[in-house]
């Protein structure tokens, strides 16, 4: 692997109002691979995703690198950074019901994103957009295109969302939890697609979930956090290997099909993970 | 004001709840008349009327039967157009009531223009800046177009922007002199004085609209604000709000190709709603203004207690506020296409 | 009974909130301001035959318009009455406008909504159709048609107040009880065979009241400016009272020359106002801001 395109050391970022940091400590880097981080509700694994695109007006962030190819990102202004968002790093949200403006057409949601990044006319960026919407295979996209997003399925909506946020060809991807909102049975055949396009098109991804099966499964490296600090870094084929409890626990907390029919083990939180620092 | 719209179960039902509100209000317009405790033969008849006189005009205001078949009456009366005739000028009301109205709308639909183009402006920038400094006097500035009373804030621009300054204009629609140079075709003073090519009197309506409007303008923008910086903040805590910025647009289009858009429709509501009650300003501002409009109509009616009058014009602003409600109605649905 | 302890139980805590409410609206000054401001008029209305300096009937005609100064603060009217009494004085008739519209508008909104709202079915169409019905004018428009019916006077200027503003009370009130009325102790209450009545008086009732009694507030300053522009209209009190929209009226005739007669009963109509405005905006604050907006 050459030299990564994120490279973030020691990140801190603290909500205004909060006596203490959201995320604390936290150094990663990202090539173009696929790298996951998990944890639970509140390790502040979004705040990293959001804090990366500089999205949290209230938040104070500070870091001693946090490196975007050549960029700086954080001594860019607000207006150089609009020309990466979207262009140069993106990101999938959550739950497409929430995430798609329910009053405009699907299409033009997408063709925005070429229509801000490319000098075009409004027909090429729909032509784009269309051609995208094919991509994330959706069927008949002229239709869709003309569609509002509450006419079309979640699996769907996400798929939209993914032709959005891939539209500019962007390098780095950020995924916040891009299946959970979904029903089970399309969430492998969203990843696919968002897995395929990623191989294909060199981009970084950043996996954002609490599953670690997906994470398993998706990613070449996984990142788990805990109360705002990354606990333990690993290749995902050796997660099994984990060393640290937590990790440990969480492995211990899956369910599996064929295994004992004993209750499951209970995650346990010791105080002093708070404090260690990851290697 | 009531922003909450009739309950919308399909058009025929909504159409059915219409009826009955219609119904309602005019059972509502009879019951006031007839509350009047003066004696509205007497009215007519005159103090020195003999028995036989007073005896047929009882009979043929109908006053002999029962009170529902005197509804019924009234019911058919409304329904084919016969409001009766005013005490005062012995025209059919409803005539002198389409003869003032074009007064009363030009003032409002200046006034609305005026209150939205404020309003909907402040309440956007009170949104975006919550909590900060624009937020603060945006809200001091409605509270005080809320709280001001409206007939008086008129007087004093009166005295100060007219007698003292000599800005605008002062009472009436133009200056005296211009009176009578236009042909009434319309009604509407501001296009028929450019129909007869008559520039002068054009810019003396304007000056003499400008204060007048501006002022229920104001008091309407008080509302208008409230209700957009309440449906912005709606609108910028949802999560395409997120997405918009993360596919690169900056806060500025954020804010208005996408929060904006979003609540238009609502912001048509308030604005249609807040165009009905501007009526209630008008009723006070014609009559410092001496502006010869519906309002002024109905108060000097009100004073001298013709009663004809007075519920038409009751009645006639019912009918525009339930009109004003169906629009909205109707506007949502071709708007919204979440509910086509 | 459960019922008893409970409403029992409410008074205390009740107060307790009310306190705090005060103490929340002493933080902010804009609150703070139109706490002032009600002090100050209940003050003057209470003590107005102390703080006024002259008989606010005493005509002097020799002391005509005079401008303010000279032994008059605010200068004299047309008949050299001293308009700084006549405020004073006039503040009376705010509160008792404001008093008798309460006291008439809060049972009647409440027990029309609470009642709505509890049994539901026809009797709830019924009242709600016609709430319609009265929502569907603004509120000077319909207390016009009525005190034009019932002759121009301050009482029917009060009535016709009240008679247009109960529907607002009663639609937040059915509001309320239809949240409550599913509630495990309503239907423990019907279980041991209270009536309806009974229910909607001892239980539904006293959980309307909080978010009514403010909503009250609210309208007060609604409640003011509709009496004034009545006053101003010469539908309301009558002439010789020192009512704030009446002086307004008769002084709008000199307001060219004399401005001081126009001037300070609007500052008075317009500082009450605000301020119950600004009260209202801070107990929305101060409470759930979505209950507030509703009507």
């Amino acid at each position: 692997m050459n030299r990564p395109i994120l490279d973030v050391k020691n990140l801190h970022i603290r909500y205004g109002g909060a006596s203490t940091d959201a995320v604390r400590g936290v150094s990663f880097t990202l090539g173009r691979e696929r790298l996951g981080i998990v944890g639970e509700s509140g390790s502040g694994k979004s705040t990293v995703g959001r804090a990366l695109l500089r999205l949290l007006p209230s938040a104070r962030i500070s870091a001693d690198t946090m490196r975007f190819e050549d960029i700086d990102l954080l001594s860019l202004t607000e207006k150089q950074m609009l020309a990466v968002r979207g262009r140069r790093m993106s990101m999938i949200l959550q739950d497409p019901k929430f995430s798609l403006n329910p009053i405009r057409k699907v299409g033009d949601q997408v063709a925005e994103t070429y229509l801000r990044h490319f000098k075009c006319s409004r027909q090429e960026a729909r032509d784009k957009a269309i051609a995208m919407l094919g991509a994330v295979k959706i069927n008949d996209p002229d239709r869709v295109f003309e569609q509002y997003p509450h006419e079309i399925s979640g699996g769907m909506g996400q798929r939209v969302m993914i032709a959005m946020m891939l539209l500019a060809d962007p390098d780095v991807v950020i995924a916040d939890e891009p299946t959970s909102a979904l029903d089970v049975t399309v969430r492998l055949q969203v990843l696919n697609i968002l897995d395929n396009l990623v191989r294909d098109r060199g981009i970084g991804l950043i996996m954002i979930s609490h599953d670690l099966n997906l994470v398993r499964n998706f990613c070449d490296r996984v990142l788990i956090m805990y109360a705002g600090r990354v606990v333990e870094t690993l290749a995902a084929r050796d997660l099994d290997k984990a060393q640290h409890p937590y990790t440990r626990g969480l492995l211990a907390a899956q369910p599996r099909i064929g295994g004992a029919r004993a209750p499951l083990a209970v995650l346990d939180r010791r105080p002093e993970w708070l404090e260690e620092v990851s290697r | 004001m009531s922003t909450r719209r009739l309950s919308m179960h399909g058009a025929a039902g909504q159409i059915g709840t219409i009826l009955v509100t219609l119904l309602g209000l005019l059972v509502l317009t009879f019951i006031i008349g007839r509350m009047m405790p003066a004696d509205p033969v007497r009215a007519i008849v005159g103090e020195d009327a003999t028995r036989e006189t007073y005896e047929q005009v009882f009979r043929s205001l109908g006053l002999d039967r029962p009170v529902w078949e005197q509804f019924i009456y009234y019911l058919g009366d409304v329904l084919t157009g016969n409001f009766g005739t005013s005490i005062r000028t012995g025209q059919p009301v409803i005539q002198d009531i389409l003869h003032v109205m074009p007064a009363t709308i030009e003032l409002a639909t200046f006034a609305i223009l005026i209150g939205a183009g404020i309003g909907v402006p402040m309440g956007v920038i009170a949104a975006v800046n919550k909590d900060r400094w624009p937020d603060h006097v945006v809200r001091v500035l409605s509270l005080f177009g809320h709280s001001m009373p409206i007939f008086w804030t008129g007087m004093i621009a009166l005295i100060v922007l007219y007698a003292k300054l000599g800005l605008v204009g002062g009472s009436g629609r133009m200056d005296q002199f211009y009176i009578g140079l236009v042909p009434e075709t319309t009604g509407f003073l501001l296009i028929d004085s450019l129909l007869s090519g008559d520039l002068d009197v054009f810019w003396s309506a304007v000056n003499h609209l400008i204060l007048p409007a501006s002022l229920l303008g104001y008091s309407s923008s008080a509302y208008i604000t409230r209700m957009t910086r309440s449906f912005m903040l709606d609108q910028l805590g949802q999560e395409y709000i997120t997405t918009a910025r993360v596919k690169g647009l900056s806060k500025h289009q954020t804010i208005w190709r996408h929060a904006f858009i979003n609540i238009r429709v609502q912001l048509v509501t308030i604005v249609a709603l807040a165009y009905g009650s501007l009526l209630e300003g008008a009723v006070l501002i014609e009559t410092v203004f001496a502006w010869p409009g519906f309002g002024q109509y109905l108060t000097s009616n009100l004073i001298i207690g013709d009663m004809n009058a007075v519920m038409t014009c009751v009645l006639i602003v019912g009918v525009i506020f339930i009109a004003l409600n169906l629009l909205s109605d109707v506007l949502y649905r071709l708007f919204d296409p979440r509910t086509r | 009974m459960s019922v008893t302890t409970a409403s029992k139980l409410r008074v205390p805590a009740s107060l307790n909130a009310l306190r705090n409410i005060v103490v929340f609206l002493m933080k902010s000054p804009t609150s703070l301001f139109g706490l002032v401001v009600l002090a100050l008029l209940i003050l003057a209305a209470v003590f107005a035959p102390l703080i006024a300096t002259h008989d606010p009937y005493a005509q002097d005609l020799a002391n005509t318009l005079q401008a303010p100064g000279n032994g008059h603060f605010f200068g004299t009217d047309e008949l050299g009455r001293d308009i700084f009494s006549r405020l004073i004085w006039g503040a009376r008739i705010t509160l008792t406008i404001i008093f008798l519209v309460s006291i008439v508008v809060g049972p009647i909104g409440l027990a029309v909504g609470a009642a709505s709202g509890y049994l539901g079915g026809r009797f709830d169409t019924v009242m709600m159709r016609i709430t319609d019905i009265f929502l569907s004018f603004p509120s000077l428009i319909l207390s016009l048609a009525f005190v034009a019916a019932l002759g121009p006077s301050l009482n029917n200027a009060i009535i016709a107040i009240a008679l247009t503003s109960w529907p607002p009370i009663a639609r937040l009130a059915r509001a309320e009880a239809m949240t409550f009325r599913n509630a495990d102790y309503i239907a423990a209450a019907r279980l041991q065979g209270a009536s309806p009545a009974r229910i909607i008086v001892k239980s539904i009732v006293p959980m309307c009241l909080p978010s009514v009694l403010i909503r009250l507030t609210l309208n007060m300053a609604t409640v003011i400016l509709t009496a004034a522009g009545l006053g101003f209209l010469g539908l309301g009190a009558q002439p010789p009272l020192p009512e704030w929209g009446a002086m307004i009226a008769t002084g709008r005739r000199y307001m060219l020359d004399s401005w001081w007669l126009v001037t300070f009963p609007g500052v008075a109509i317009l500082c009450v106002s605000l301020a119950f405005n600004l009260l209202g905006d801070g107990l929305r604050d101060a409470l759930d801001p979505k209950q507030m907006n509703r009507r």
